[in-house]
C-alpha cells in the first residue's frame, strides 16, 4: 500500500469526527489523539520490526519482548494499584505466559524460532494476558469490595483466607475468561479474525491463513486462563496478614 | 471485674491505634465463664472491636487477650475461630439454601452436616425443616439473623460473640431471640458476650455488663449496676439512650 492510499484512510477518521462535533461526543480531542498515538506508535514498531528483522540475533527479540513485558505491566498495574507488588505480580504472569506458550510452539516445532513469527506471536500472547490482567483485576476489585462481609463471614467460621475468598477469586477467573471463550464461538461467523484477514489480503492461502488463526486462537485461550489463574493465586495473600485477617483498607476500593 | 467465676477470656490493658486515631485504650478485664456478658455503649464506644478481638478477626496495637488461660496470639487462628465462634450484626448470607448456609462451617473443614442435625440446630433457633431448602437471600431479616446464629452453633462453640443481632428485628422476634440465647446459654454452658443498643435487654439477659465509651472500660460488674448507675458519664448515657 503507497503512503498515498493510506492518507485516503484518514477519511475513517472524519467520520466519527464529524460526528462527535455535530452530537456532541466531546470525543474529538481523544479521536485526534488516539489517531496520532496510533500512527506514531506502529510506525516506530515497523522500523524497529524492520531492523530486528534484518539484524538476524536473538538479543534483539529478547529485548523487543522484554519491552512488550514492560509496557503491559505498566499499563495495567494501574487496576491492581490496592493489591502489595503489583508491578513483579504482573511481570511474572506475563513471563510465565510468555514462556509457557513460546515453549509450546517452538519446543514442538509448530512454527520456527524466528523473530518473524517470535514477535508478532508473542505480542498476541503478552497483549491478551494484559487484556485479561486488566478484566482481572477490574472485576477481583469489584467482588472483595461487594462481599467484604462474605469474607470475614468464611474467616469467622474458621475459615483459611483462601477458603474465604475463593468465591470471590474463582468468580473473577470465570468473568475474565468469558469475553474469550464466547468470542471464539462466533468467530468467522460475524467476523474474520483480524490476522486471518491481514494475510488474505497480502495474498497468502485462505487455508493457511485459517490454521495460523487457529494456532492464535488456541493460544489465546491458553493465556486468558494462564493469566487470570496466574496473577489471581499470586494476588489474594496480600489482601491478608499473617494471623489470617482480613486487611480492610484493600477491601475498601481504590 | 471481680468475680468468683473462671474466666473464660480476659483482656490486658488492650489498645488499638488505627491511622493515628485511638479505637481502645487501656481496655482490661474478664468475661465470666459460661455467663452472659453484655457489651453497652454509645456507637463509636469500640464495642465490635473489642469482641472481633476475641477470636483474633482483629489485633491490639498492644496489650494481651487470653482464651482459657492462654494468650489468643499462640492459638492458631483457625482453631481459635471454631472454638469462639460470631454471629455478625449484618448477618450475611452465602448465595444458596438455608442448608448450604448451615453446612459452611463444615465444608471449611471438608466434612458435612448430617440432615439431622441440620434440623436439630434449625429447631434450636426456632425454624423448622422446610426452611432448609429455602433460598437464604429470600429470608427475612429475623430469618437470617435465626439462620446466623444456628449457622455459628454447627461449630459447638465454648465462647459464642453476639453482635447486635437483635437491632434489625421486630419486638416479636426479639423475645424469641433472646429466649434462644438464653436456651444456648444454659444447655451447652456456652460463655456469651453480647452486644447490644437496648439496655432493658442487657439488665434482663446479662448476668454482667460492661460499660464502654470513647475507647475505655468506663464500668464492668452485674447487669443491675445500670439500673443505679453512680458513674456520671453512664448516668448520661442510659438518659440519652431514654430520651
Amino acid at each position: 500500500m503507497s503512503y498515498t492510499a493510506l492518507a485516503i484512510t484518514l477519511l475513517f477518521v472524519l467520520i466519527p469526527l464529524i460526528l462527535s462535533k455535530t452530537l456532541h461526543l466531546q470525543l474529538e480531542k481523544d479521536t485526534i489523539i488516539a489517531t496520532i498515538r496510533s500512527i506514531v506508535q506502529l510506525l516506530i514498531v515497523g522500523y524497529i520490526l524492520k531492523f530486528v528483522f534484518t539484524s538476524d540475533g536473538y538479543l534483539y527479540t529478547g529485548l523487543m519482548i522484554g519491552l512488550m513485558v514492560l509496557a503491559a505491566t505498566l499499563n495495567a498495574r494501574k487496576k491492581g494499584s490496592h493489591i502489595d507488588g503489583i508491578t513483579w505480580k504482573l511481570v511474572v504472569t506475563f513471563l510465565t505466559v510468555e514462556v509457557i506458550t513460546m515453549s509450546i510452539l517452538i519446543g514442538l516445532n509448530v512454527v520456527p524460532a524466528i523473530p518473524q513469527y517470535m514477535i508478532p506471536l508473542s505480542g498476541m500472547a503478552i497483549g491478551n494476558a494484559m487484556v485479561l490482567s486488566i478484566l482481572f483485576l477490574n472485576r477481583f476489585s469489584s467482588e472483595i469490595e461487594a462481599y467484604e462481609d462474605q469474607i470475614e463471614l468464611i474467616l469467622s467460621l474458621g475459615g483459611t483466607p483462601k477458603q474465604a475468598i475463593h468465591r470471590q477469586l474463582i468468580s473473577s477467573i470465570k468473568a475474565s475468561m468469558i469475553p474469550t471463550i464466547e468470542s471464539q464461538k462466533t468467530i468467522g461467523l460475524v467476523q474474520l479474525p483480524g490476522m486471518m484477514s491481514g494475510q488474505i489480503i497480502a495474498g497468502a492461502d485462505p487455508i493457511q491463513a485459517v490454521q495460523f488463526q487457529l494456532l492464535v486462537l488456541f493460544m489465546l485461550l491458553s493465556t486468558a486462563a494462564l493469566s487470570s489463574v496466574i496473577l489471581g493465586f499470586l494476588s489474594y495473600p496480600t489482601l491478608f496478614n499473617k494471623q489470617m485477617q482480613m486487611i480492610h483498607e484493600k477491601f475498601s476500593g481504590e | 471485674m471481680n468475680s468468683i467465676y473462671q474466666p473464660s477470656i480476659h483482656f490486658q490493658d488492650i489498645h488499638l491505634t488505627i491511622d493515628g486515631q485511638t479505637i481502645l485504650n487501656g481496655i482490661t478485664g474478664s468475661i465470666p465463664d459460661g455467663k452472659i456478658t453484655t457489651f453497652v455503649g454509645p456507637s463509636g464506644a469500640g464495642k465490635t472491636t473489642l469482641l472481633k478481638m476475641c477470636n483474633r478477626l482483629i489485633s491490639p496495637t498492644s496489650g494481651e487477650i487470653q482464651i482459657y488461660n492462654k494468650n489468643a496470639q499462640d492459638y492458631n487462628p483457625v482453631d481459635l475461630r471454631r472454638e469462639v465462634g460470631i454471629a455478625l450484626q449484618s448477618a450475611p448470607m452465602i448465595k444458596g439454601t438455608v442448608y448450604d448456609n448451615l453446612n459452611l462451617p463444615r465444608t471449611l473443614q471438608n466434612q458435612q452436616l448430617s440432615r439431622e442435625d441440620a434440623i436439630s440446630i434449625l429447631q434450636d433457633v426456632g425454624l423448622d425443616e422446610t426452611f432448609l431448602k429455602k433460598d437464604a437471600l429470600d429470608l427475612s431479616g429475623g430469618q437470617k439473623q435465626r439462620v446466623s446464629i444456628a449457622r455459628t452453633l454447627v461449630n459447638r462453640n465454648k465462647i459464642l460473640l453476639l453482635d447486635e443481632i437483635t437491632s434489625a428485628l421486630d419486638r416479636i422476634s426479639v423475645r424469641e431471640v433472646e429466649e434462644l440465647i438464653q436456651k444456648i446459654n444454659k444447655k451447652y454452658h456456652v460463655t456469651i458476650i453480647w452486644i447490644t443498643h437496648n439496655l432493658e435487654q442487657a439488665i434482663h439477659l446479662g448476668d454482667y455488663v460492661w460499660v464502654l465509651m470513647d475507647g475505655q472500660l468506663i464500668e464492668a460488674g452485674e447487669s443491675s449496676i445500670l439500673k443505679s448507675p453512680k458513674n456520671e458519664r453512664i448516668k448520661q448515657f442510659i438518659e440519652g439512650v431514654d430520651a
